[in-house]
């Protein structure tokens, strides 16, 4: 197809050689631009974009699979994922989700847009910088200097699980930071064996930690159905 | 059951129930409760394979007035639910059994997936008490379709297998649809029970929102008035949401041109003086101007894959972005929405149309869309006598066959020229594998058409390599006398890769030559259809003429000129205003 004629007529004929008009490079060119997400950008002051740790929480229905859903999202989707804890709630059938992400506003964002899709999914929300957040820490270490490990142990207002001629096992909850000096703490006994259970979180105060999430209600188990009233109207 | 129940339950559902109704069968198991869900779900007809774990089923189907079609491989029968499903507007169902049956099912259902269609599809399991066990055709299927289903379901009780399978029903089209699994172990569907399921309704944790938020809507408004180069975009969203009424009118009532990704063709009339069609990869080079000259983008059940933006960081460079979908997800996801609206397509169009006071001011930029569909217009050369061009073929079909023909097509070059050189005009008219791609999508989708649209002609255009992927539903068209017409555009090659190689790996045509393949003529009439061949334009006239005649399933092979590739082409993450329009040019 040759294209050096150029047909004179919207509704072309037959006989024309195809399709002419100018060519890529002699065509206008906006000078518009957009970043890889889409955004469009000013190149002068274009910044890369910005990665930060989010807490979501996610209630979810108390059903064979949903793990494996939610974990099955992060790596289909590749999302950043730091830790996930998930426990049973007061309400019968439902279990929370507290996943702790590392990833730009519009990754954080598009995290808890696909997780609100789940069908097993009731409520999806973000934690903020004060909501209370723990994590449980299991330290195996060596024996040698029991009264030192005691000491550490109790200015991390740790527990002493188990205790043998040559292993003691304790255990830390606390904040991140508190957890990550404590392991650095025990270090100089020489560390055997770890196990953290990742960060688990409740929204402060009357604030409810997913939308919608009455305070209240949770404390009065229904064991009718496996949502209550309430929640059906906040979806 | 008792008498008395069955009368109680059955004036219950008398909504949902044909005129059969007093004579259905009782539910006695999990399986006819399963059958009376699909029933309820108003269900008429279904695609599958029988097999041993999804026999009890089957045998509840013995009972039903539901027209169960049976494929020839489990992948026909999901393509055909899903191109059931596009054409009817409501999901298709399929059914396999387990292990292979499921496996083979996959392809589909994710194509269905990627398509945003509505699909249920129903799986035989080996009992559960063998879950797990490595038995005999069994495979974790709910594990193996978790990521490509909407959602799905392992029914392990038989008092509540029907509901299950209502729900599974109801949530693929609910919201943005999409293909649900239900998966029957054959203890639940063995097991004795008298419990009729409900009618079909969507999961409770589920509600997808139908009317946008006023605020979100009035904000895109004056957007919409004070832009000077508005383009909508329609989406498949725009025919899953049957808005095409809606969208319609709001381009004309405000003079908005009108571009449409493949998923949308014929939501606009392709006839139409606002519309430029299709955008994207080998969309038509006004489409593509507009797309990136435009300051509003109106994009409308969208999901902006890059088959249609190209390069995002060159898509619609100066456009502020109206994001209309119903999939909250879908909101800059791959393009920032500077106006985010979330809801329904249809409901949000009416509130379009409501608040939209003035149109905006854009007689400029149309007569500029104008002048660039002057400039690169869709054409190609025609020798006189062969090698016979490919998109004459296509012109030369639609010609022959009234507007509302539905047109399937595999996946590859021939695809592209369908798509370029049919005018289609009317909604779900276009059938086709989008967002997978999924060659041999074209028979088998043509077959599911047929039965959802039997006073309409349906006329796949295929490629040798997609039809021979699935050539054996021919033989279900064959049984079940449908009357399409298979058009092959045979170049004996896998021609987007031959197009490929040419361009980007210096000819070197690695297992594209597909000089190999049969005599389609002939092959169709070993299967009992009609066979035809054409390799000029009078051949190719009399075969049209005959395949259309024949009152069954009859195959044209198009022997098309071999060297013929798809232009326009916007280069793979490309800038769609730099479309190439011959091979110099990429």
């Amino acid at each position: 197809m040759s294209g050096d004629e150029s047909a004179d007529a919207p509704g072309y004929e037959f006989d024309g050689p195809g399709m002419p008009g100018p060519a890529p490079d002699e065509r206008p060119h906006p000078d518009g631009r957009r970043n890889a997400h889409g955004v469009r950008i000013d190149p002068e002051v274009e910044a890369e974009p910005r990665y930060r740790t989010a807490v979501v929480s996610a209630l979810v229905e108390h059903e064979p699979g949903v793990l494996s859903r939610v974990s099955g999202l992060f790596s289909r989707r590749q999302f950043n994922i730091e830790s996930l804890t998930v426990g049973k709630t007061t309400v019968d059938g439902h279990a929370r989700i507290t996943l702790v992400v590392e990833e730009t506003d519009a990754g954080i964002d598009q995290v808890k847009k696909q997780l609100g899709k789940l069908k097993p999914v009731i409520q999806v929300g973000e934690l903020d910088g004060d909501a209370v957040r723990a994590e449980l820490v299991l330290l195996k270490v060596r024996g040698d200097e029991p009264d030192k490990v005691h000491a550490i142990t109790q200015m991390y207002e740790g527990e002493t699980l188990d205790a043998g001629p040559r292993t003691i096992t304790v255990q830390i909850t606390g904040d991140q930071q508190k957890i990550d000096d404590a392991v650095d703490a025990f270090r100089q006994f020489g560390i055997i064996e770890i196990a953290r259970t990742g960060q688990t979180a409740l929204a402060r105060g009357d604030t409810p930690t997913t939308p919608g999430e009455e305070p209240g209600h949770s404390t009065e188990p229904k064991n009718s159905t496996y949502r209550d009233e309430t929640d059906a109207e906040d979806n | 059951m008792s008498e008395q129940q069955t009368a109680a339950t059955t004036d219950e559902t008398t909504d949902a129930a044909t005129e059969t109704d007093g004579k259905r069968t009782p539910v006695t198991t999990g399986a006819s409760s399963v059958v009376r869900a699909l029933e309820n779900a108003g269900v008429e007809a279904a695609f599958g394979v029988q097999g041993g774990a999804i026999m009890p089923i089957y045998d509840a189907l013995y009972d039903s007035d539901i027209h169960h079609v049976t494929m020839a491989h489990e992948q026909g029968a999901a393509h055909a639910a899903d191109a059931y499903g596009v054409v009817r507007g409501d999901p298709g169902v399929c059914l396999a059994t387990s292990g292979p049956g499921a496996t083979n099912l996959v392809t589909g259902i994710a194509d269905a997936d990627m398509d945003s269609d509505a699909m249920l599809a129903l799986t035989g399991q080996v009992p559960s008490t063998m879950v797990g066990s490595d038995a005999f055709q069994e495979t974790d299927t709910t594990g193996v379709t978790a990521p490509i289903t909407k959602h799905n379901y392992f029914a392990s009780d038989a008092d509540t297998v029907g509901d299950t399978v209502g729900e599974a029903f109801a949530l693929a089209a609910e919201g943005r649809p999409g293909p649900t699994l239900v998966d029957l172990p054959k203890d639940t569907t063995m097991a004795e029970t008298d419990r009729e399921p409900g009618p079909a309704k969507p999961p409770e944790t589920t509600t997808p929102p139908t009317d946008a938020e006023i605020e979100s809507v009035k904000t895109a408004a004056r957007a919409i008035e004070r832009a000077e180069k508005p383009l909508l975009l329609f989406g498949g969203g725009v025919v899953k949401a049957n808005a095409t009424e809606e969208a319609r009118a709001f381009a004309v009532d405000n003079g908005i041109p009108v571009v449409t990704t493949m998923p949308a063709i014929g939501s606009m009339p392709e006839d139409h003086e606002l519309c430029l069609s299709w955008a994207g990869m080998h969309g038509t080079g006004y489409a593509n101007m507009a797309v990136t000259h435009c300051d509003l983008l109106v994009a409308v059940g969208c999901r902006f894959d890059d088959r249609l933006t190209g390069g995002v960081d060159t898509f619609a460079p100066e456009a502020e972005v109206v994001h209309v979908d119903v999939d909250e997800a879908e909101i800059s996801k791959n393009v920032h929405a500077d106006y985010p609206v979330v809801g329904d397509a249809k409901a949000v169009l009416e509130q379009f149309a409501d608040e939209v006071g003035q149109s905006p001011d854009a007689r400029e930029w149309r007569q500029q869309c104008q002048t660039w569909k002057e400039e690169y217009p869709l054409a190609y050369e025609t020798p006189e006598d062969k090698p016979l061009k490919p998109q004459f073929v296509v012109e030369a079909l639609d010609e022959a066959t009234p507007d509302d023909t539905i047109v399937t097509t595999g996946v590859g070059q021939h695809q592209m020229w369908a798509a370029q050189f049919w005018t289609f005009t009317n909604p779900r008219t276009w059938v086709s594998s989008h967002g997978l791609g999924t060659m041999g999508y074209g028979l088998p989708a043509a077959i599911g058409a047929k039965l959802a649209a039997p006073d309409r002609d349906v006329v796949c255009v295929d490629g040798d390599g997609s039809f021979l992927m699935t050539i054996q539903e021919l033989s279900v068209a064959v049984r079940e006398e449908l009357d399409i017409t298979v058009a092959v555009l045979n170049n004996e090659y896998i021609g987007m890769v031959r197009q490929w190689q040419d361009a980007f790996f210096d000819g070197r045509r690695m297992a594209a030559e597909y000089d190999w393949c049969p005599d389609f003529a002939k092959l169709a009439e070993a299967f009992g259809a009609r066979g035809f061949s054409a390799e000029n334009y009078d051949e190719a006239a009399d075969a049209i003429e005959g395949a259309l005649a024949y009152n069954g399933p009859s195959v044209i092979d198009f022997r098309i000129d071999p060297t013929e590739n798809v232009y326009p082409m916007v280069a793979s993450g490309g800038a769609n205003g730099k479309f190439a329009l011959s091979e110099d040019q990429l």
